[in-house]
């Protein structure tokens, strides 16, 4: 019941949870239950809304920040990545594999807010070694969710 | 000049589909739910395979009866699935879709005035087909009250000593019944004691919501009597690929392949190659769209409950069959009232056979979103006629 329930309200958060049940062959209660659960374990963590900003006058720049640090002792990347994220401009902060340690997502209002950011409060860090900052310049597809116009439905009408 | 036409084939009805069909281009913004195929697009990693295949070049002819590679792997997908061995070497046959396998079929067994068992309401091809291969059909009326199901006492009835083949089309085009395993039992029991052939179309196997499907060819003493058909539309969303393949015993595979052989060639190779890709990675895929199919098909007979629709809760297929005889019109009275009044189309149960009066059929095969408004200008719709 779990998984089914978190894919169908993870495309839809909003979706009425009485339709939810009779989808899933649940009842409401035990719908509403099995949520309130998730959420106090930790599984639901928020329910937010995804917005193409684009394509409204709201001026906004998404950047990717490499970032390589030095890992303190005792406590790893953690420390680092908590004195990032406390940031309210930082949306995401996570750990990586490879050629550096943490990738960063900003949002700005404009290329010079992000780079004032970069340089000004995330590159003098202690135990940040180096920053590279790339810029995002168009999304396709974000949240598993595609930008492009909605197809139509291609099929014929009717069907035997 | 002399008449070009064949009087047989100018015999026989045309699909009671086209009308509606015409009926329904010609109008707009219209909500059709009268389509007998997946919304979802093939597979990303399916169509890829077939694009790949066809960067690679192989657009040459391939074996008549089909790649090896896709051969071996329907008779894996059936052991897996079914666990009925089926050699590849001569009991599979890789066809146009299940539709050119049904015509083989008949092709390959019919003499003169054999007769043919139709269950009907069922998909629009199995008559035609079978008149085409100069048989004579036989329909039986199934019944609501057996949920559509085929019993062995309908079998008896409408057996003669010239009966050859029962045709067996579940999960079932337009009710959406399937049979379970004691069905089959039974049912099995009557084909063998008559001596009869069973052409099983499976294409709906994989979507089934109440347990696995079970073929008849699994029950002990079926496989050398039935032709086993399925595909790939349903399953796989690869209606416009035309891909399907039929299993059965080696000496009528082999005159179904030699019909194959002189009128078709082979199946198309591009769709041979994404359907091997589709056998071997692609269960996730079929799962994921069945579980969609589940959730609307839940929904569908929750709406009927609420607006007090009679229906039978079907489990196989993406149809839904509402019985609307309370309403004293006709199926295709109903269906074209409900067309020009509230704009949503659906299939009158009659295109399906004339068991199918009183019935419309809707299919599931769209998002939720559209179901929901559909189901609302239904509820509208039916409230409009009980006030009258």
């Amino acid at each position: 019941m779990r998984e089914e329930i978190l894919e169908l309200i993870e495309k839809n958060s909003r979706i009425d949870l009485k339709e939810l049940a009779v989808m899933i062959g649940k009842t409401e209660v035990e719908v509403i239950n099995e949520i309130a659960q998730m959420e106090k374990e930790g599984v639901i963590c928020g329910y937010h809304t995804l917005i193409n900003w684009e394509k409204t006058t709201k001026e906004r720049v998404n950047a990717l920040i490499e970032v390589r640090v030095t890992p303190q002792r005792g406590q790893g990347f953690d420390a680092i990545a908590q004195r990032i994220y406390n940031y309210p401009e930082v949306n995401a902060v996570y750990l990586i594999s490879g050629g550096y340690d943490l990738l960063v997502s900003i949002n700005g209002q404009t290329l010079k807010e992000v780079s004032t950011f970069v340089s000004e409060k995330l590159s003098t860090l202690e135990y940040v070694l180096s920053t590279a900052t790339h810029f995002v310049l168009k999304k396709y597809k974000d949240h598993g969710t595609i930008y492009a116009e909605k197809k139509p439905d291609m099929r014929e009408v009717i069907t035997p | 000049m002399k008449n070009p036409l064949s009087d047989k084939i100018t015999g026989i009805k045309p699909s009671g589909i086209r009308k509606f069909f015409d009926l329904v281009s010609e109008m707009k913004d219209v909500i059709s739910l009268g389509v007998g195929e997946p919304d979802f697009d093939t597979p990303w990693h399916i169509r890829d395979e077939g694009i790949y295949s066809l960067e690679k070049g192989k657009t040459f002819y391939t074996s008549n009866s089909g790649l090896k590679e896709l051969k071996q792997e329907i008779s894996n997908y059936i052991k897996r699935n079914q666990n009925i061995e089926y050699n590849p070497n001569g009991e599979i046959l890789v066809t146009v879709g299940g539709s050119e396998a049904i015509d083989l079929a008949f092709r390959a067994m019919i003499n003169d005035g054999d007769e043919v068992l139709i269950p009907q309401p069922s998909y629009v091809s199995y008559e035609p087909c079978a008149i085409l291969a100069n048989a004579k059909p036989v329909i039986i009326n199934l019944k609501p009250e057996n949920d559509f199901r085929l019993t062995p006492e309908e079998i008896l009835e409408n057996v003669t000593d010239k009966t050859k083949i029962l045709v067996l089309p579940y999960p079932n085009n337009p009710t959406g019944a399937i049979l379970e395993k004691d069905d089959l039992e039974k049912i099995a029991k009557v084909v063998t004691e008559k001596d009869l052939y069973v052409l099983s179309d499976e294409i709906y196997s994989e979507l089934t919501y109440s347990g696995k499907h079970v073929s008849i060819s699994s029950i002990p003493g079926m496989k050398e009597r039935t032709i086993l058909i399925n595909g790939f539309s349903k399953a796989y969303a690869m209606t416009g690929w035309r891909l399907g393949y039929a299993c059965g015993p080696e000496n009528i595979l082999k005159q179904m392949t030699k019909i194959h052989q002189y009128a078709i060639m082979c199946a198309p190779t591009t769709s041979q190659y994404a359907a091997i890709e589709a056998l071997k990675n692609g269960d996730a895929d079929v799962l994921t769209m069945k579980q969609s199919y589940n959730q609307r098909r839940r929904f569908l007979i929750n709406a009927f409950r609420e607006m007090g629709l009679e229906c039978f809760e079907p489990f196989g297929a993406f149809y839904v069959f509402p019985c609307i005889k309370e309403f004293g019109l006709t199926s295709e009275e109903f269906a074209t009232k409900f067309l020009t009044e509230e704009k949503v189309a659906t299939v009158p149960g009659t295109a399906f056979g004339e068991s199918g009066e009183g019935f419309l059929r809707i299919s599931y095969a769209y998002s939720i979103d559209t179901l929901k408004i559909a189901m609302e200008r239904l509820k509208n719709f039916t409230e409009k006629l009980r006030n009258h």
